[in-house]
Parts: C-alpha cells; sequence; structure tokens
C-alpha cells in the first residue's frame, strides 16, 4: 500500500468512521484507531467551544453538541489553521436550526469577532490626515479588520446581554434589515448595529473606496443636498469609530 | 543559566495564554520559552503583539503542529510562507514541528497522525524537511511523535528513520522523551534502545510533557505533571545525550506557574544527579525520581 492509500483510508476513518481497510494495515488497530478518533472529534469540538461560547450558552449544552458534532459531519476542515473552522458554523446551525435567524446571526457576530481579532493591523486615520484632500478623486481605505452583514434579527442585542450575563430579551425579528458591523481599533474589537443605508454605504466604499462614488448614491437616494450631507456626516461618523485607516489621491 | 556549551539553550518553558500576565509583567527565571507557531501565524493583531514583547525578555523556540512533513500531497506552499515571515519577525531560537501528517486532499486532520516506517515514508518525510528547510533558510528540528498504532508494512523502528532521516536532511532533532516513553509502552519496545539508536549529537531540543492511562494504551495528554518514569527516562537521555536544552510541555488544566517552575527545577537537578547516575539501570533511576518528586 503506498503513503497516499494509507492517508487516504485513514482520512476515511477520521470523517466517515470507516475502519475496515485501516484495520488491515495497522497491529492492534482497534484501541489506537479509536484514540485517533477521539482526538479528531474531540479537537474540533473544543474548537467550536472556544470560538462560540455565547452562543454554547445560549443554546445550552446538548444543543450546542448536536450542532458541533452535525458540523464536524458537514465540514471536515481543511485549513492548516483551526482559527478558521468555525467560519461556516453559522451556515450548519442555519441547517439544524432553520426557524432560529437570531441564532444563525449570533454566530455570526462571534466569528467575526474573533476573526477581526487577528485581523492585519491597520493605524485610524485622525483628522489631521483629512486636509488638503482633493474630495473629487479621493479614494479612502477602510480598515481591513472591518466585517459586516445584514441584521434582520435582534441578535446584537442577545449577545450582548450573554456577553454581559444580564437577563436575555426576546427573541424578535427587526422592523427593517440593518447591519452588523465588527471591526478592530488597536486590539480592542468594537461591534455596532447600523441602518440598511449606513451598511450599504459602507459596504459601497469598502468596495470602489471612492468618496465622489458615494456622494453620487447617496445623491440618488435622498436628493442631491441631503446626499452630500449624509456622505459628510457618516464620513465623520466613520473617522470617529476608527473605521477609516487611510486616504489616497487617484491619478 | 546556560552552560558554556554554546549548543546548550538552557531551560524553558511551553508558553500559553494563562501564563501571559506572569512572563510580561514579571522576570521569570527560564533561559527561553516556547510558543505555537501557527497560533502566531496571524495577519495582527493582540497575539503578535505579545508574541513581540515576549520575544523582547526572552528567546523564543517556535514550535509547530500543521507542517504535515509526512503528508503524501507535498507541503502547502501558503503555510511555510507565513511560517516564514514569523520566523523572520521573531528570530526564533529553535523552529520545529513533528513527524507526522495531518493534511491530506483538502483534509486536514489537526492531529498528528502516525507515519509507517517505509521506504516511501522515509523519501517524502526527507523531501518535505529539504523544502521547509530551504524555504526557511535555517534547520529544523523534527519531534518524535506519541503513536496508537504500529503499521504492518514498516521496515524498520522509528529511531531507525529518524537516524536516517537526519544523516539524509541534516535536520536536527526535539526528542520528546515523554514520547517515547508512551509509545514504547504502546508497542512494546524498550525506550533506552530507542535512545541509543539515535544521534545524540542531532538532538538539540527536549520536551517533557505528562500522559494519561487510556484504555489499554498511554495517551499523551499534557494535562499531568511529568510522571516519574519519564524523569527517569529523562535522566538516562541527559546521561547519554550530554546537556541539551529541555522545557516542561503542558497544554492542559493549566497550573499555576510556579507549578511548572518547580517541575523545571527538577529537571535542572536531574542533568546534575544524571552525572552521578551513569550506569544505573532504568529501574534504579526510576526509583531515584520517586524520592526526588516526594522531596520537591
Amino acid at each position: 500500500m503506498t503513503l497516499a492509500q494509507m492517508q487516504a483510508q485513514f482520512r476515511a476513518w477520521l470523517v466517515e468512521g470507516n475502519d475496515a481497510p485501516m484495520r488491515n494495515v495497522a497491529r492492534h488497530a482497534g484501541a489506537g484507531l479509536d484514540v485517533y478518533q477521539n482526538n479528531y472529534r474531540a479537537q474540533l469540538v473544543g474548537c467550536l467551544e472556544t470560538s462560540f461560547p455565547q452562543v454554547r450558552k445560549w443554546l445550552g449544552e446538548e444543543n450546542f453538541i448536536h450542532a458541533a458534532i452535525s458540523h464536524i459531519g458537514r465540514q471536515p476542515p481543511h485549513a492548516w489553521t483551526l482559527d478558521v473552522y468555525g467560519s461556516a458554523f453559522d451556515e450548519t446551525l442555519k441547517a439544524v436550526f432553520p426557524d432560529n435567524p437570531d441564532l444563525h446571526e449570533l454566530a455570526w457576530i462571534e466569528y467575526a469577532v474573533s476573526d477581526a481579532f487577528v485581523s492585519a493591523d491597520a493605524s485610524p486615520l485622525s483628522l489631521d490626515g483629512l486636509t488638503d484632500i482633493d474630495w473629487g478623486t479621493a479614494r479612502i481605505h477602510l480598515t481591513p479588520s472591518l466585517r459586516s452583514r445584514v441584521a434582520t434579527t435582534n441578535a446584537e442585542a442577545i449577545w450582548s446581554a450573554l456577553c454581559a450575563e444580564q437577563t436575555l430579551p426576546e427573541s424578535e425579528m427587526l422592523a427593517e434589515a440593518r447591519g452588523l458591523l465588527v471591526w478592530r481599533v488597536g486590539y480592542a474589537t468594537w461591534f455596532k448595529e447600523v441602518d440598511a443605508l449606513e451598511h450599504a454605504a459602507l459596504l459601497r466604499l469598502q468596495r470602489d473606496a471612492s468618496f465622489e462614488s458615494l456622494c453620487e448614491w447617496l445623491a440618488v437616494r435622498l436628493g442631491e443636498d441631503e446626499g452630500v450631507e449624509k456622505a459628510g456626516a457618516l464620513l465623520a461618523s466613520w473617522l470617529n469609530a476608527g473605521l477609516i485607516v487611510g486616504t489616497e489621491t487617484m491619478q | 543559566m546556560p552552560a558554556s556549551n554554546p549548543r546548550f539553550s538552557g531551560y524553558g518553558l511551553g508558553l500559553r495564554k494563562e501564563h501571559y500576565r506572569d512572563f510580561l509583567e514579571t522576570a521569570v527565571p527560564v533561559d527561553f520559552v516556547e510558543v505555537i507557531s501557527e497560533n502566531f501565524m496571524v495577519d495582527g493583531g493582540q497575539p503578535r503583539h505579545i508574541l513581540r514583547q515576549i520575544r523582547e525578555r526572552h528567546p523564543v523556540a517556535l514550535h509547530g503542529v500543521s507542517m504535515s512533513i509526512g503528508s503524501a500531497d507535498g507541503l502547502d506552499a501558503g503555510y511555510l510562507r507565513r511560517l516564514k515571515a514569523l520566523v523572520d519577525e521573531i528570530e526564533p531560537l529553535f523552529v520545529s514541528d513533528h513527524l507526522s501528517w495531518s493534511r491530506f486532499g483538502g483534509f486536514n486532520s489537526h492531529d498528528l497522525l502516525p507515519v509507517p516506517y517505509t521506504e516511501e515514508a522515509l523519501d517524502v518525510v526527507c523531501t518535505h524537511i529539504q523544502v521547509a528547510q530551504d524555504a526557511l533558510g535555517r534547520t529544523l528540528l523534527v519531534e518524535n511523535p506519541s503513536s496508537y498504532l504500529v503499521f504492518d508494512d514498516a521496515s524498520m523502528t522509528e529511531w531507525e528513520f529518524v537516524a536516517r532521516m537526519t544523516q539524509r536532511t541534516g535536520c536536527e532533532l526535539l526528542l520528546d522523551v515523554n514520547n517515547i516513553f508512551v509509545s514504547a509502552t504502546n508497542h512494546g519496545f524498550d525506550p533506552l534502545e530507542y535512545l541509543e539508536g539515535i544521534p545524540a549529537q542531532r538532538v538539540r531540543q527536549i520536551h517533557l510533557a505528562g500522559h494519561t492511562q487510556g484504555r489499554g494504551l498511554l495517551i499523551d495528554t499534557h494535562d499531568t505533571p511529568v510522571r516519574d518514569e519519564v524523569w527517569a527516562l529523562y535522566t538516562h537521555a541527559v546521561s547519554r545525550l550530554g546537556p541539551v536544552a529541555t522545557m516542561i510541555e503542558r497544554d492542559g488544566d493549566i497550573p499555576p506557574l510556579q507549578h511548572l517552575l518547580d517541575e523545571l527545577a527538577i529537571a535542572r537537578r536531574t542533568r546534575a544527579a544524571a552525572r552521578s547516575t551513569a550506569g544505573a539501570t532504568f529501574g534504579n533511576v526510576h526509583a531515584l525520581h520517586a524520592t526526588e518528586r516526594e522531596a520537591a
């Protein structure tokens, strides 16, 4: 048997629990294979427990283990780092608990917070950095730590209450969709819920970096004067929040 | 402090989150610390910041768990690039990983899976060590893992495999004495024969850790103090190898730092005791260490 064949069989044992081929290549394989199987699953369950402490608290131990085992079956790890193993846990939760969108959003928040924690470093821009800018050609760079998604539930309130160990609010759908933002300033991670317009504006700026384009987009929605005014207000707000880390002028 | 032998780097501890504050705010009496490389192969943020601060105070060894040098799939170039960037920044005392595999066909087990000791596996492992050493621009230390099964088509012992691996690649060894004990117990070989079979001059670092008794097998759990049997084997190891950088590795049920420093003190004293017990039997050394631990 080649090394590749053995490793394919070992993978089948770990992922699918099919040990028949492996028992033909290793003496005393029974107890030993069980050790590796246990190590594999315990490591992944432990990773999810560490990555999603608030989801675990919210679900309760039995439901969380059920979801973790389901995730291990659906998503065998592929990356060299366990940091990303929880990246699709919200998708597993959608499959296991399809009627709990607050839970899916809660899982997204927890993963985004830990993802932002080790994102690339960038210093927030100060007000001084915005002097002498040609706003017609300015490109605005947002922090590489920014993660965002659409919010449809009060997961933000639930997450905050879980972290503070306060009484949990009843789960509910929002009257209209909003945006969830997670980012890092220095070594502190920040989290904020914003309205749909600000979320869309931020996504637009993250995509093309053009302040003029942002002004035009807002002008279409709010009218010329109010659009430009809104762009200025959002820029000031993002600057204060440490979301903006650089500017440049397009040639 | 390290002895005058320039290849001896003294006594250290594996650095874990629970002890960050101790290491950042007090003068911890260790000669080096070892960190898990992958925990710091990140884009940025607080982990790298803490490691830079620690590095200002202590030499740092980078110990990896995901290089997967035994994988039939080859090495992950992206992984090596990230490790190289960390090495360039930290300028570590040692860079090490395991004689094992974890990755195959887009799957990564995140466990140290066993390599069959065959000619084919030796070729694969040696090729990967050479690729890694070229990419990193330095010598790699390779650690013997604990194992829980033996492959029927193995054509050599683990120590024969290790000896040929070092000869072919110029790599050095991170000898985990607990892992030798665990594997020897699980598979019924003589741990002293293992120590005799490896090239002593290639051993640059030693790991000491605890294990637990599983169902019919010893398990390398790193969640207990070093066992007396392992201390006894360590005495034999330092008798044969001379002064080698030694550290305590603890990954579970992490005790207060002082407990680990007390264990490290046993390692320091063992070095001295090893000179006087050269020639003792394994059983006699075991008995000596039971007394030593009671005294500690």
